[in-house]
């Protein structure tokens, strides 16, 4: 078949098999797509992350209630009196006192008392170091030393947090605690996972 | 050119096969003609005892698959189903939980016999990296494996190993949520974990250790001396002086090693499976809550040095991804020792004091680093407050520290102090 009297022209092959193979990783690298796309949540998954409405007239002050958002903990902590005081005392024991790292809370909470209402504060109860949940120690002292004021410990690590979820330095979470975005519906009624962000 | 001599010559059934595949061919070239040195010592036998565990841990795992379902609801119960109502279910489940913890006992003796006697200089650079790949998918499979009992150290072991990956910058969350395919481990990740656990890695791990094996016989195996067997051979036959086939020579030697593997292993199953909550942890047998983290974690007894390493590095600019890094490259480092060892001989006989030392002070690293991940960072309290620079800063987190910097020392200083240590003369001929 091969004509002897032809010269074959080597760069002509070298461009075809060179633009074949290509075609062919393209081809390749989009079946991935697929495979890829498949992993990640599902639209049930997604479902299941919407928001959930939290009635809030039993939380009694200086009491926590721990509600489900997203399969995580959320807490609901009605701070009392002095709850509130301890939140002002120690501002140089913390690492972000003033909440410099946007993305732990919304913007409506981008206050002191990282809340909507100063009292009633709303977190997502998962440690920003590595994802354990802290539990809440919210009396003074006993096992957690005499300075301690209150507020949330990590067992896996041992970060600390105060009664604003924020972290106290030398703790290996890097950021504060996430306030997850939440709206009150009525004076008892919150709903969390949704806010008027896209509305205002 | 004798192979094909050979084969031609065999008759009968053997015969037959041998016109169409090659069987006795194979058999010359890799057990009754494939000639390893004669000076194989105890630390040889942690290859084959690995390779006996791997099969081990796929047909336990075959048998489990027939019981266990992958599903939030039911897997934690048909577990316990397993130990109580199928028949020796109690016995194929102890078997391939002992087997994972041994499998990596065998796996770090037979890593520390390559760098006692440099099995991973040249021509072996290959063989090493694909032992280290061997060691990486491994561990992948035990993490992987660990959820499944789905239990609270499983949820919250995976919880906390897939939150590393969400301090990678830029790409970290979404990274996490695509390998949990869900906000939070869920029923989703416990699916594809069992998927990753059953098919895709062992069959990675198959792949590997072919590849491993094939590399060992291209290049052969080293020896306690670090000498080379192949540059001494009968002028006749071609046949290194100071090999022996390894069958039935090292078969043999092997069967012994593993009888005595297999008492210890029986001994483990049959006396402390759980090993004092080192191979079985208390807290996983209670099922996994989403809500409570149990009040201490610790990974199995097998990731604790790095993930001492994880919790020794402190965050650095709001971001723990250089603790995250430094546990990655705790690792991956071990790749590089082939061309991080400048020493001109291999074995550690002729390598001089100052290359033991090393070692040594590496190997208590890597122990003390171990125990202290498996233990609260509070476990020895705190520096008391007077103390410049340490006031308040918990003792083990101090200790580890020191720990994580000789460990990395090890490797980076390796290619300063091995050119330095002074070594021997290597003697021409292997030594008994």
């Amino acid at each position: 078949m091969a004509n002897k009297n032809k010269k074959v022209d080597v760069d002509r092959r070298r461009f075809i098999v060179g633009a074949t193979s290509i075609t062919g990783a393209i081809g390749v690298a989009a079946m991935g797509v697929p495979f890829v796309s498949s992993m990640l949540p599902s639209e049930k998954a997604k479902a299941a992350g919407a928001s959930v409405e939290v009635d809030i007239s039993q939380v009694k002050q200086g009491s926590v209630l721990t509600t489900e958002w997203r399969g995580q903990p959320v807490w609901i902590l009605n701070r009392s009196d002095k709850m509130m005081q301890s939140l002002e005392s120690n501002p140089k024991k913390l690492a972000d006192p003033e909440l410099k790292v946007k993305s732990q809370q919304p913007m409506y909470c981008q206050n002191k008392t990282r809340s909507i209402k100063p009292k009633m504060l709303v977190i997502v109860g998962i440690c920003t170091h590595l994802g354990c949940s802290p539990s809440p120690r919210l009396s003074p002292k006993g096992d957690m030393g005499d300075n301690w004021e209150g507020g949330f410990f990590c067992p896996c690590h041992g970060s600390k947090f105060d009664l604003a979820g924020r972290v106290f330095k030398g703790s290996p979470a890097p950021t504060n605690l996430i306030v997850p975005p939440h709206k009150y519906l009525d004076e008892n009624v919150i709903i969390i996972g949704e806010d008027d962000k896209d509305k205002a | 050119m004798t192979k094909q001599d050979d084969s031609q010559n065999s008759t009968g059934l053997i015969g037959w096969i041998d016109e169409r595949f090659p069987l006795s061919s194979f058999i010359k070239n890799h057990l009754t003609e494939y000639y390893a040195p004669k000076s194989f010592n105890f630390w040889y036998l942690f290859g084959a005892l690995a390779l006996f565990v791997f099969v081990m841990q796929i047909l336990t795992g075959i048998f489990l698959t027939m019981h266990y379902k992958p599903d939030a609801a039911q897997a934690f119960a048909s577990v316990e189903y397993i130990m109580r109502d199928v028949s020796f279910g109690w016995l194929i489940r102890y078997m391939h939980s002992t087997g994972a913890s041994l499998f990596f006992v065998v796996i770090y003796l037979h890593m520390f016999k390559s760098l006692m006697y440099g099995s991973y200089q040249k021509p072996r650079e290959l063989l090493w990296i694909f032992g280290v790949a061997i060691f990486l998918a491994l561990m992948a499979e035990a993490f992987f494996g660990y959820l499944l009992p789905w239990g609270q150290m499983s949820y919250w072991g995976a919880q906390v190993i897939v939150n590393l990956f969400a301090s990678i910058p830029f790409i970290g969350p979404d990274l996490a949520e695509w390998v949990r395919g869900d906000y939070l481990i869920s029923d989703a990740t416990l699916n594809r974990f069992f998927a990753f656990h059953v098919i895709a890695l062992p069959l990675a791990l198959a792949g590997l250790i072919f590849t491993h094996l094939i590399a060992l016989h291209e290049v052969g195996s080293n020896n306690p001396d670090g000498i080379e067997i192949k540059n001494f051979k009968d002028k006749k036959t071609g046949i290194p002086l100071d090999g022996i086939p390894f069958h039935p020579y090292y078969t043999v030697k092997d069967l012994v090693g593993l009888t005595i593997f297999l008492i210890v292993f029986a001994a483990i199953i049959f006396f402390a499976p759980e090993m004092g909550g080192y191979f079985l942890e208390a807290n996983n047998f209670v099922p996994a809550n989403p809500l409570v983290t149990p009040s201490h974690i610790a990974p199995v007894w097998y990731f604790t040095p790095f993930y001492s390493i994880l919790r020794a590095v402190p965050p650095i600019l709001n971001s723990q991804f250089p603790g995250v890094a430094a546990m990655g490259l705790s690792v991956i480092i071990f790749a590089f020792v082939p061309w991080l060892d400048k020493s001109p001989v291999r074995s550690i006989r002729y390598k001089g004091s100052l290359y033991k030392k090393w070692l040594a002070a590496f190997v208590v690293s890597f122990i003390v680093l171990g125990y202290l991940g498996t233990v609260p960072s509070t476990i020895w309290g705190q520096f008391s407050g007077v103390l410049p620079l340490l006031g308040g800063s918990d003792v083990a987190t101090i200790i580890s520290r020191i720990f994580t910097i000789i460990y990395f020392s090890f490797f980076l200083l390796m290619p300063i102090y091995s050119k330095k240590s002074i070594t021997t003369t290597v003697p021409t001929r292997v030594k008994m």
